[in-house]
């Protein structure tokens, strides 16, 4: 069936609270507004205010009684608005959700599920532009998830949701009008492992999330050149898939990593570390890194877009790896 | 309301029980100032020396299904929840008969079996918990009451007034109870509030409010049963402010700077247990023997459970990465070291 990355989101939360009546979503404008990026709209007339619960402006406070609730047996889908808001939450989301586990002793885990839009591209200056999924990688005690595909937008949630520890998942808010298609029978899928989306022996090109689709496109284009590539969607952060990255770069002995997030300290520096950890060997060539810029992303176009990974870079840093060394 | 106020004084069963539960927390915190000093625990000890009546007012009232939300001067209310203080003690021992088998410590004790949440150690944040854990039962259409213990120094926090507003506009079965010590660590209410009446605030919210002696473990007692049966028939949170003294520093490390002696001493003139034991006395319901009796089965108790964390033994270090996410029984690798490197090793 034709659908969208937003219309499969809704519908893998129209499935979830179908078939559990312990789920509910809580956020910033879920009902009645229908959702910022329209996710859930029309569900608060389908599953009523209760279970569709609109919330004050009070990240720190609705995803902490989310934190409490999934402590209390519910399975709480809390959705902030977008990462730039959850940093109004990281003392839960940090100081509770990753931690009551562990400190407890084993004793009470967290079951909430935490959706957030990630992300820049569409002018919306520094503060509504952030990429900090990296960030969240970096916590032990969270599963970090970043949907990129129709696939994963239907199937990531429920998957999630059976999870016993906290997960979020981070939409990136370029991708809610993607189309195409979907099987009609489309459902939950693991959130285990890395996916190779793209077969190729020259290179491989390892993304998740919004930079997937240029990604895709540099390597379609790379192919024109003769560069055959690998594209490797991480799709889970943490914990990290590495076993799939070092079995392609294996195989190509060379790596280029895409991520929207800043180069220092990033999750890219994460996996260019495992690589070079883990693969040192098997590479024939440094491994090449595309990020944004250092910068707060600006709001005029030409700079913004400026700053963020473009299908440019991801060729001439694919170009540099294959040229370089034997 | 129940039997248990006659004239304003208890029956002497019932008096006795309190004496005897505030008795079993000053003992318990002063073992843990002994041991402390004696370096068998570390990390950061805050102790409860003084505000004894708070805890074991408010206990009074709860229920087994009832759940508590404590901050990390918590290990009066772990006790009189019903967490053994062999438990509790092992735990600052690190050891693996503690009730978080070394993971939390002092600050961080938790147990699922009383529904004690914690052990919470930022100011403020076990109160969105407490929110949620209320929410939990309100959507599961269950009659418990959750009771969140915090300082006065949480209600500068912004968790405090979101967590307010949540729940007085959701009508949750909360009880919010305000141990107001008068100082956030070194810092007097009147140096960080604008408005120092704290269950004025709470009122702001739409929600009952009222301050309560926090001294007097008779008065704590019976201003928690009156919120908690408010609470749990559907009345919506609640909030008691508990006006009370830490007669001890801040921490281990509290020079003490920022208040008088003279002041500490004033205080401890209302000590709690001995306000009750004089009302006791007064009213011939405790006999010397019994004060000595009672004295006698405290002290052994912490002398057991000092026994049972000594003779413990230490949270293997092999089980250190258990517990990061829950176990996964069919993952073939222990807990926390689950990612796919390909040589098989956790990262970091």
């Amino acid at each position: 069936m034709k659908t969208t990355y937003r219309e499969a989101m809704r519908a893998a939360l129209r499935d979830a609270m179908t078939r559990d009546e312990r789920v509910f979503l809580m956020g910033e404008d879920v009902g009645r507004y229908g959702g910022s990026f329209a996710v859930s709209l029309g569900l608060l007339e389908e599953f009523g205010p209760d279970r569709i619960r609109d919330t004050p402006l009070s990240e720190s406070g609705f995803v902490g009684a989310g934190i409490g609730a999934a402590l209390g047996g519910m399975r709480p889908v809390v959705e902030i608005m977008t990462v730039n808001f959850s940093l109004l939450a990281l003392d839960q989301i940090i100081n509770n959700a990753a931690t009551l586990l562990h400190m407890s002793g084993g004793q009470f885990n967290v079951p909430i599920v935490i959706r957030m839009t990630t992300g820049a591209g569409r002018q919306l200056g520094a503060q509504h532009s952030h990429s900090l999924e990296g960030w969240y990688a970096h916590i032990p005690g969270l599963r970090i998830l970043a949907p990129a595909t129709l696939a994963d937008a239907r199937g990531m949630l429920w998957t999630a949701l059976q999870d016993p520890d906290p997960v979020l998942i981070f939409e990136h808010g370029s991708l809610y009008n993607v189309a195409g298609e979907l099987d009609d029978d489309a459902g939950a899928v693991d959130i285990d492992r890395a996916t190779l989306l793209r077969h190729g022996d020259a290179i491989t090109l390892i993304t998740y999330g919004g930079t997937l689709p240029l990604v895709l496109e540099a390597a379609e284009q790379l192919d024109g050149e003769g560069i055959d590539a690998d594209v490797i969607d991480l799709r889970t952060l943490r914990p990290l898939d590495a076993h799939t990255v070092l079995d392609s770069v294996a195989r190509t002995h060379r790596a280029v990593v895409v991520d929207e997030g800043w180069r220092s300290g990033s999750i890219s520096a994460e996996i260019a570390a495992r690589i070079c950890e883990q693969a040192f060997f098997d590479l024939d060539a440094p491994v090449e890194r595309v990020c944004s810029l250092e910068v707060p992303v600006p709001y005029a176009k030409h700079l913004e877009q400026a700053a963020l990974p473009s299908v440019e870079r991801v060729m001439a840093a694919a170009r540099r790896a294959v040229g370089a060394g034997g | 309301m129940t039997t248990h106020t006659t004239q304003g004084i208890p029956d002497a069963d019932h008096a006795l029980h309190l004496l005897r539960q505030m008795l079993r927390v000053r003992r318990l915190e002063e073992k843990c100032i002994e041991l402390y000093s004696a370096a068998k625990i570390r990390g950061f000890l805050h102790v409860y020396i003084g505000e004894e009546a708070v805890a074991a007012g408010v206990m009074e009232a709860l229920e087994r299904e009832d759940a508590v939300v404590a901050t990390y001067r918590e290990h009066g209310h772990a006790l009189l929840r019903g967490v053994s203080a062999g438990a509790i003690l092992a735990e600052m021992y690190g050891h693996a008969e503690g009730c978080c088998r070394g993971r939390g410590g002092s600050m961080h004790l938790f147990d699922a079996a009383t529904r004690f949440y914690g052990g919470n150690a930022i100011v403020a944040g076990g109160l969105p918990l407490a929110v949620g854990l209320a929410l939990a039962d309100r959507m599961a259409g269950r009659q418990r009451v959750t009771v969140c213990f915090f300082g006065e120094g949480a209600v500068a926090e912004g968790e405090f007034h979101e967590s307010m507003n949540l729940a007085a506009l959701w009508q949750l079965p909360v009880l919010f109870c305000c141990e107001n010590n008068l100082y956030a660590m070194g810092t007097a209410l009147g140096r960080s509030e604008s408005q120092t009446d704290i269950a004025l605030k709470a009122a702001g919210y739409e929600m009952p409010a009222w301050a309560v002696d926090g001294m007097d473990v008779l008065a704590a007692e019976e201003a928690a049963r009156r919120a908690v049966d408010a609470v749990r028939s559907g009345g919506g949170p609640h909030f008691l402010e508990l006006r009370t003294y830490r007669f001890r520093a801040h921490s281990m490390f509290d020079p003490e700077l920022y208040r008088e002696k003279a002041e500490v001493a004033q205080w401890m003139e209302r000590d709690p247990i001995s306000l009750l034991r004089g009302t006791m006395q007064a009213a011939g319901q405790l006999a010397e023997k019994d004060w000595a009796a009672l004295q006698e089965d405290v002290d052994a108790e912490i002398s057991t459970a000092v026994g049972f964390a000594e003779n413990g033994t230490p949270e293997p270090v092999s089980e250190l990465s258990r517990f990061v996410y829950s176990d996964r029984p069919d993952d073939g690798s222990p807990g926390g070291q689950w990612e796919r490197d390909r040589k098989g090793g956790a990262a970091g």
